[in-house]
C-alpha cells in the first residue's frame, strides 16, 4: 500500500515535471529574435521540423548520432578516458538495472517465462550491474572531489545526484546482504515453497541453508553431521533450487552479508531487511520524482540536444525552431566541465576572478537569466564580460557531449545584453573580430549603437577635451600615471617624449582622416605627452586609444625611445579598468 | 627541425585550410611538429583590456611547450607577435615571471622562457633554408605576380620580434621567388591590415583594409600573399564584405603562403585547401609550370 502510494506520487510528480519542462523549451525566449513568436508556433514548427527531417535522408545523420554520440559516447571518449568509463559504467548499469530489475514485472517477466529475481543469470547480473554503477559513482567522486582537473567546479547539483546514486546503491547492496542471512525470510520461503511449518520440519533444510546459502539461524550452528545435509540437499533439490540460485553468485550482497553474518540475527529481529527495503526503494522514487528537475533529466535532454543539433543549421533552420533548440539545450547542460577543460581562455579565471569565463560556469548563470532569475545588474554584468571573454574558437561546442552549440549560445545572450544597453568595454578590443565577421546576422541598427554605447561609456567622464578653451588644472593630474605606477618598465618610457610627433606623423589611423583631431582627439605624440604630465583625463577621453591599430609603426620608429604602443595598451588597460569600476558604482 | 605546432583560435575555427597546407608543406620539408592540444588562447586578443591575463595566456603556452621542451612553431602573426612579447617580459621580470608561475602551478606548469618562438616563415626561411626549398619545387611559378603582406606583429617591435629588418625586410619576398613568382615592391606593403579593429570600428579597418588592395593593385598584383589569419580573413572575407557593402571591388586575391608554396612543390591541392578561400584562388594554378 505504501509502496504503491510512494510509486504513484512520485510517477506524478516525474510526469507533471516532465510535461513543465518540455513545456518551458516553448515558451522560454533566449534570444533577441525569438521574443516575438508565440509557443504555440513553437510547437508547430518544431512537430513540422521533427516529421520532414524524419522523412528525409537526415534520418541517417540521426541514426549515426544515436548509436555512436548517445550510446557509445564517442566524444566523451575522445577527450577523457577517466570520464567515459566513469559514464559508460553509470548510465549502462543504471538502464540495466532499470530495465532488468526495477521493472522485471513488466519486462524480464515477460521476456523470460521462468524469470524470478533470485535465480541465475539474474541474481548475478543484478550484482554486476549494481558494481558497474557502484564503479561508476566512485570514478566520478574520484574525478570530481580528488583528482580535481584545474578549473572544473562542482555545485550541490552535482553532489545530490552522486548521493543519490549512492543512496539506491548501498541501500540495494545491504538489503540484498541481510535478506541473504535473515532467518525469518529464509522461514517464510521455506513455508511457501517448502510447505514445512514446524521448526523441527525445516532443520534439515536450515542446516543445508544455513551451511551452503549463508543463513543465520538461532540455533543451529555448523557442522552439522553429514546425514543431515543430505536431507536437507533433498528437500532443497526439490522445492527450492528451481527459483533460487546460490547467493554466492550475487556477490555484494554475499559479500555484505558474509561480513555481517555475527549481528545478522539482530538485524533480522529488529527487521532492518524491511527497513532497507523502504530506503531502498523511496531513493529510487525520490530520483524519478527528482529526475525532471536534477540533473539526471539529461538523460532525456542530451540525446535530444546531439539529435536536433545533428540536423539543424542556424543559417537555414526556422527562427522558432532555433529558439526552441536553445531553450532545450540550457536543460541539456548536465554541467561535466568538458567545455571549461578545453576553454582556450579558461586560463584567464586565475587572473580576473569572474566564474562566466568558465564556459561551463555560464552556462548556469545563463540558464538563471533566461530564467528569469538573474539577481541584480553586477550579475549581468559579470555573465556579460564572461560571456564577451571568447575567442569563439568553437573548442567548446566541438567537445560538448550532449553536442549544445555552445558558440552560437553565447553569441545569442552578448546580443541579447547588448539590447539590454548594458555597454561591453571588451567590445573594444580583437575579441570583437569575431562580431565583426558576423555582422550580416545582426541587425545594423542594433550593430552599430552597441558600439557607439560602449565608447560613449568608456569615454565618459573626462570632459577636459571638450573644454579646450579652459585652462587645464593642476589638479587634474594623477600620479598612477606620471610616477610610473604603470604595469611595465617599458610603458613609463613616455616621459622620455620630447613632443618631435614622429609617432603621429606615421600613424596610418591619423593619415586616414582629414582632420584627425576632430575624429581621433588627442593624437599619439600629445597622448604621449599627457601622460608624461600625468593628465590622465585627456589621454582617456581621446578616440585615438580606441583606434589605434597597435601597428607599432609609431613605437618602431620613436627616436627618443618610447614604447608607444606599448604606453596606449596600458592607457587602454586602465581606461577599462577605470570604466568598470564606474559602471559597478552606478550599479 | 621539430616544433610544437600553435594554432591559436581563429585557425582552426575559421581557417582550416591555413593549417592543412602548413602541415603539408611542413611535412614536406622534413620539419616534424609536435601536437599539444593543452594549448590555449595566445593572449592578444586581451592586450587592450587585460595585459596581465594577456601575459598569463600566453606563458601558459610557453610553459607547455617547454615541458615538451619544444620551440613553437606559430601560424599566426598576432599569436607570434603577444607570445614573442610575454617570452622577452618573462626573461627580463622575474617579479612578472614568479607571479605568472604562482597560477601556473596549480596544474603542474612553469615558465622560464627557455624555448624560443619562431613564425611558420621563420621556420620556412631559417631552418629549412631557402636553398631547401628551391631543390624541391617542382612546378615553379612563371609570369606570377605576388604583393607580400608583412604583417605588423610579426616585424614590429623589431627589438623583441627579430624576424627581419622591420624597415626594409626581404624574407618574405625571398620565400615567394623561392617558388619562382615575382614578388613585387609596393607602397603600402608593411602598413597594418585594418583586422585588429574589425568589430570596434569597421569603418576605419576596411578604409585601411582598402588602402592596402588599392596600393597591392596598382603595383600590378595577381595576389596579395599572407602569412597570418587574421590578415587572411581581412583581405579575403572582408574584402568581400567591402565588395557588398561599399561597392567597391578590388579584385585582389589573397593567397596563403602554404598554399602558394605548396602547389609549387606538388602537393595535392585538395590539402592545400585551394578550394576553401572565400575569394576564389584556384585559377593561381594556370601560372605553375606544366
Amino acid at each position: 500500500m505504501f509502496y504503491d502510494i510512494s510509486l504513484y506520487s512520485s510517477l506524478a510528480i516525474f510526469a507533471l515535471g516532465f510535461l513543465y519542462k518540455v513545456s518551458t523549451w516553448f515558451a522560454l525566449k533566449p534570444s533577441v529574435d525569438s521574443k516575438t513568436i508565440p509557443p504555440a508556433q513553437r510547437v508547430a514548427s518544431a512537430l513540422k521540423g521533427i516529421i520532414s527531417t524524419v522523412a528525409s535522408p537526415k534520418i541517417l545523420t540521426l541514426i549515426k548520432v544515436f548509436l555512436l554520440d548517445i550510446v557509445l559516447q564517442r566524444k566523451v571518449l575522445k577527450e577523457d578516458a577517466l570520464r567515459w568509463s566513469a559514464h559508460l559504467l553509470l548510465y549502462g548499469g543504471f538502464m540495466l538495472l532499470v530495465l532488468m530489475h526495477a521493472l522485471d514485472k513488466v519486462i524480464t517477466a515477460a521476456l523470460f517465462a521462468d524469470y524470478s529475481s533470485t535465480i541465475n543469470p539474474f541474481m548475478f547480473l543484478r550484482d554486476l550491474f549494481g558494481l558497474f554503477m557502484v564503479v561508476g559513482v566512485c570514478l566520478a567522486v574520484y574525478r570530481r572531489f580528488i583528482l580535481r582537473a584545474p578549473r572544473l567546479t562542482t555545485t550541490p547539483r552535482d553532489s545530490y545526484a552522486l548521493l543519490l546514486l549512492a543512496l539506491v546503491m548501498v541501500s540495494g547492496f545491504l538489503l540484498e546482504g541481510t535478506k541473504i542471512g535473515s532467518y525469518s525470510r529464509y522461514q517464510g520461503m521455506a513455508r511457501e515453497y517448502a510447505g514445512l511449518e514446524e521448526e523441527e520440519e525445516m532443520k534439515p533444510l536450515t542446516a543445508f541453508w544455513v551451511a551452503n546459502f549463508g543463513t543465520v539461524a538461532p540455533d543451529l550452528k555448523e557442522p552439522f553431521e553429514a546425514e543431515l545435509l543430505e536431507a536437507g540437499r533433498e528437500i532443497h533439490e526439490m522445492s527450492c533450487a528451481g527459483c533460487h540460485s546460490r547467493p554466492q553468485w550475487a556477490f555484494g550482497g554475499y559479500s555484505v552479508a558474509s561480513v555481517s553474518r555475527g549481528i545478522a540475527l539482530g538485524l533480522d529481529r529488529a527487521g532492518i531487511p524491511t527497513l532497507l527495503w523502504y530506503l531502498h526503494f523511496l531513493a529510487c522514487f525520490m530520483g524519478l520524482a527528482y529526475l525532471p528537475f536534477s540533473k539526471f533529466f539529461h538523460i532525456i535532454t542530451s540525446p535530444l540536444s546531439l539529435l536536433a543539433n545533428s540536423v539543424m543549421d542556424r543559417r537555414v533552420s526556422e527562427p522558432a525552431n532555433i529558439a526552441t533548440r536553445q531553450a532545450l539545450e540550457l536543460d541539456a547542460c548536465m554541467h561535466c566541465g568538458q567545455c571549461t577543460s578545453r576553454c582556450s581562455v579558461g586560463i584567464v579565471f586565475e587572473q580576473r576572478a569572474n566564474v562566466n569565463i568558465l564556459p561551463s560556469e555560464r552556462m548556469q548563470s545563463l540558464k538563471g537569466v533566461v530564467w528569469g532569475r538573474h539577481g541584480d545588474e553586477e550579475e549581468l554584468r559579470l555573465l556579460f564580460d564572461g560571456a564577451y571573454l571568447c575567442t569563439n574558437c568553437h573548442r567548446c561546442t566541438d567537445v560538448c557531449p550532449a553536442g549544445i552549440n555552445l558558440e552560437e549560445l553565447w553569441f545569442t545572450v552578448r546580443e541579447e545584453l547588448f539590447q539590454r544597453h548594458y555597454p561591453e568595454f571588451l567590445a573594444l578590443s580583437p575579441l570583437s573580430f569575431y562580431r565583426g565577421l558576423m555582422r550580416q546576422d545582426i541587425a545594423e541598427g542594433d550593430y552599430r549603437e552597441a558600439l557607439v554605447r560602449t565608447r560613449e561609456a568608456v569615454t565618459s567622464g573626462y570632459e577636459l577635451l571638450k573644454a579646450q578653451d579652459r585652462p587645464i588644472e593642476l589638479a587634474a593630474t594623477e600620479r598612477e600615471l606620471s610616477t610610473g605606477l604603470l604595469f611595465s618598465d617599458q610603458a613609463r618610457t613616455f616621459r622620455g617624449c620630447f613632443g618631435c610627433q614622429t609617432c603621429t606623423n606615421v600613424c596610418p589611423v591619423v593619415a586616414n582622416y582629414e582632420n584627425p583631431k576632430e575624429i581621433l582627439g588627442m593624437l599619439p605624440h600629445q597622448i604621449m605627452y599627457a601622460a608624461g604630465l600625468g593628465i590622465r583625463d585627456l589621454a582617456f577621453g581621446s578616440g585615438m586609444l580606441w583606434d589605434c591599430v597597435t601597428c607599432y609603426q609609431c613605437q618602431e620608429q620613436c627616436p627618443q625611445g618610447v614604447k608607444v604602443t606599448e604606453v596606449l595598451y596600458e592607457l587602454k588597460n586602465l581606461a577599462i579598468h577605470h570604466g568598470q569600476e564606474r559602471q559597478r558604482f552606478k550599479g | 627541425m621539430k616544433g610544437a605546432l600553435f594554432l591559436g583560435c581563429t585557425i582552426p575555427a575559421r581557417l582550416p585550410q591555413y593549417e592543412s597546407s602548413s602541415r603539408a608543406v611542413l611535412g614536406r620539408l622534413g620539419v616534424e611538429l609536435v601536437d599539444i592540444r593543452e594549448f590555449n588562447c595566445c593572449g592578444y586578443p586581451l592586450r587592450n583590456t587585460d595585459l596581465k591575463a594577456a601575459l598569463l595566456c600566453a606563458a601558459r603556452n610557453l610553459a607547455l611547450a617547454e615541458r615538451e621542451n619544444l620551440d613553437m612553431v606559430v601560424l599566426c602573426k598576432c599569436g607570434f607577435g603577444m607570445l614573442k612579447h610575454a617570452h622577452h617580459r618573462i626573461k627580463d621580470d622575474t617579479l612578472l615571471r614568479e607571479d605568472i608561475n604562482r597560477r601556473l602551478t596549480k596544474e603542474g606548469l612553469e615558465v622560464s622562457a627557455d624555448t624560443e618562438v619562431k613564425h611558420l616563415l621563420s621556420v620556412l626561411y631559417h631552418d629549412v633554408g631557402v636553398d631547401t626549398i628551391r631543390e624541391q619545387i617542382t612546378r615553379p611559378y612563371g609570369e606570377l605576380k605576388i604583393a607580400t603582406h608583412y604583417g605588423c606583429h610579426a616585424l614590429r617591435p623589431s627589438e623583441i620580434l627579430h624576424f627581419d629588418d622591420p624597415v626594409n625586410p626581404t624574407l618574405f619576398d625571398t620565400l615567394v621567388e623561392a617558388t619562382g613568382a615575382e614578388s613585387i615592391h609596393w607602397q603600402a606593403r608593411l602598413d597594418c591590415c585594418g583586422a585588429p579593429l574589425l568589430g570596434s570600428n569597421d569603418d576605419l579597418s576596411m578604409d585601411l583594409t582598402e588602402k592596402k588592395l588599392a596600393s597591392a593593385q596598382q603595383a600590378g598584383a595577381d595576389y596579395l600573399c599572407v602569412g597570418c589569419p587574421y590578415c587572411h580573413i581581412q583581405f579575403d572575407t572582408v574584402q568581400r564584405m567591402i565588395h557588398r557593402e561599399r561597392g567597391r571591388n578590388h579584385l585582389l586575391p589573397p593567397i596563403l603562403y602554404p598554399q602558394l608554396l605548396g602547389l609549387s612543390l606538388g602537393i595535392d591541392r585538395e590539402m592545400l585547401g585551394l578550394g576553401m578561400n572565400q575569394i576564389d584562388i584556384t585559377s593561381v594554378e594556370k601560372f605553375l609550370s606544366a
